[in-house]
């Protein structure tokens, strides 16, 4: 009841003003939404970036994962010795081990001839490490030589291979080395690589002449059934080199997504893009409500001569700062929806819109909305009632 | 005694720049009564009308509005007294984004006892004793200076205060619309037992007055009772 009482007459006011004056209502609000659509599309942008960084190693088939300590990022990796993989094979959980070269290479795309760089993922096909159904019932073909699967998530510019595969047409060249597509499978690009292959650890050697079998990129470890992981992660951590990481395939996930975020300064531009659509649309909010105050502070003088104490006025300038949120955060949320399908048509990386990413950009656009009131409020100083008469 | 004031002192600035305003005041209302303050710019008549409104703050001197002491006194007590004055401005002050009725009843919700619906009832009343039934739901810029007086003075007096202070109230109206307005008002407070203390120049309306009270610089010159 008393908060009722408190906030209902002074948001109902703060209300009445607002729709008073039309055409500054809808540049208030469009400078809310600007501030809006912004925020949205920084953090899908960045959202999208950090999911399809991380897609990486997201179809990985395995329980811990050995990677070099040098190694940044899964699209640059330092190589290993094969041996410190196999060491691990010594302890009881281990169930099996399984190598997995990786390494970027331009592929001549079949239409154009244009080469471009994408990566390319070598294993032995009966280890199934990459839990893609399409590669698992190609796995006895990937065995025959100079043969790969394309991903055919890939960015157009590689041409439409499916199609020309359907075509009889299926070589191509590999770090100018010549290979025969097989077909195709559905994986996802990344920001580090635009397209993905995958051939057998025979044919990555020869794609790759100065590359040994004995250098690997990451070491994949499978455990018995049962297995407690992060126990047996500690155990094996004491067995191996210093020099080596081992990492859950949670870890991996997360370590994939920190580089984006922090080592690599991509993360670091949306975030700063993000403060600023947030401090742009402060000032603009501040600007009105600050506006609106002096040309209302005769009235504001006015009803406290009547009675009516600070603390209203106050909550007065919050309660259109909300409104001013909530009216400007609506048709924000609908069109940056539309701009994310957009986005997802025209640059292949998916941006959904989730609740939480929603519910994330309302805080942030009513926390910039009441940051912004508490900044004007000081203006209301200036409506004293000693000056009315 | 509705109005109690005793020596008041009042000056603006300080330093060597103190400007005295008010020299030792001596004022008495009496419950229902309706006085007219009348004087010379600059002579401290809207000073004094601030300071008994609890608008402005005194530190000399003694002021005591409805039992209650004004000179300094903390903000609960001013805003106190303020609820249960009404202000007539010389600028009619109403809303501008609200109609007729929704400035009436902005007196209304500071009664916090009182439901929507009899706040509208109480406006609706109180704008058809001042002859505006049909101006109810107009903007104040689509009513006359004296329509707009007389929203102003329905505002004034529908939360029912003890006190009404008016600072020229028909500075800005016509002759006509301007004794309309005070015989509206004199009217209405009399039927409510409302003490009045009106500023005005204008002589048109003394008329009205139980009581001119005279002030020049700062003094209360003369006291002119009206039978």
């Amino acid at each position: 009841m008393s908060i009722v009482n408190t906030w209902y007459f002074p948001t109902r006011l703060a209300w009445r003003q607002l729709i008073h004056d039309r055409l500054k209502l809808v540049a208030a609000i469009s400078g809310v939404l600007f501030a809006c659509v912004l925020v949205f599309m920084q953090l899908g942008f960045k959202d999208a970036l950090y999911a399809s960084a991380a897609s990486m190693p997201l179809k990985f088939d395995g329980d811990l994962f050995l990677i070099h300590q040098q190694s940044e990022a899964m699209w640059r990796p330092a190589q290993f010795e094969r041996s410190e993989l196999m060491r691990a094979l010594g302890h009881p959980a281990v169930a099996e081990v399984a190598p997995l070269y990786l390494s970027l290479a331009t592929f001549k795309a079949l239409d154009t001839q244009v080469k471009r760089t994408l990566m390319v993922y070598g294993y032995d096909p009966d280890t199934d490490l990459l839990n893609v159904d399409a590669i698992k019932t190609k796995k006895h073909e990937l065995r025959v030589k100079d043969t790969v699967l394309f991903d055919e998530y890939s960015r157009p510019e590689f041409g439409p291979v499916s199609n020309m595969l359907e075509a009889g047409q299926n070589r191509t060249e590999v770090n100018d080395y010549k290979v025969t597509i097989l077909g195709v499978f559905q994986l996802g690009i990344s920001f580090a690589a635009d397209g993905n292959i995958v051939t057998s650890d025979l044919n990555f050697l020869r794609i790759f002449p100065n590359r040994s079998a004995e250098e690997i990129d990451v070491g994949v470890i499978r455990l018995q059934p049962g297995a407690f992981i992060p126990e047996i992660k500690e155990e094996l951590r004491a067995h191996l080199n210093d020099f080596v990481k081992i990492y859950t395939y949670e870890e991996v996930l997360e370590h994939e997504r920190l580089y984006w975020e922090n080592a690599a300064p991509i993360g670091f531009i949306f975030n700063f893009g993000t403060i600023m659509g947030l401090i742009v649309g402060m000032v603009i909010v501040y600007q009105i409500l600050f506006t609106e105050i002096n040309n209302y502070r005769f009235e504001f003088a006015t009803l406290k001569a009547m009675g009516y104490p600070h603390s209203y006025f106050i909550r007065m300038v919050f309660a259109s700062a909300f409104i001013l949120a909530i009216l400007g955060f609506v048709p924000g949320l609908a069109l940056s929806s539309s701009l994310y399908n957009l986005a997802e048509s025209q640059i292949f990386i998916p941006m959904p819109m989730t609740l939480e990413k929603a519910v994330t950009v309302f805080v942030f656009i009513l926390f910039m909305c009441t940051t912004a009131g508490s900044l004007a409020i000081h203006r209301l100083d200036s409506a004293s009632p000693a000056d009315m008469f | 005694m509705v109005i109690d004031v005793h020596n008041l002192n009042f000056s603006f600035g300080s330093g060597s720049l103190t400007q005295p305003v008010l020299k030792g005041i001596d004022l008495a209302i009496r419950k229902g009564e309706i006085v007219l303050m009348t004087g010379p710019s600059g002579s401290g008549k809207t000073t004094l009308l601030t300071i008994i409104g609890g608008l402005r703050q005194a530190s000399n001197g003694s002021v005591v509005i409805l039992g209650e002491q004004l000179v300094n006194s903390n903000e609960q007590t001013k805003v106190k007294i303020r609820r249960q004055t009404g202000y007539i401005f010389q600028q009619h002050n109403l809303l501008k984004s609200l109609t007729a009725l929704q400035n009436v009843c902005m007196t209304l919700e500071l009664q916090r006892d009182l439901t929507e619906s009899e706040r509208q009832y109480r406006a609706q009343q109180m704008l058809a004793a001042v002859g505006l039934e049909d101006r109810m739901h107009y903007f104040p810029e689509a009513l006359s200076g004296g329509q707009r007086q007389r929203v102003s003075i329905a505002r004034a007096l529908a939360g029912r205060p003890k006190i009404i202070l008016a600072d020229e109230p028909t500075a800005s109206l016509d002759r006509q619309s301007g004794h309309d307005a005070v015989e509206i008002l004199k009217q209405l407070a009399k039927e409510l037992n409302t003490t009045i203390l009106l500023v005005t120049h204008d002589y048109r309306i003394l008329d009205i007055a139980d009581r001119v009270v005279e002030l020049e610089d700062g003094f209360v010159k003369a006291v002119e009772k009206q039978e």
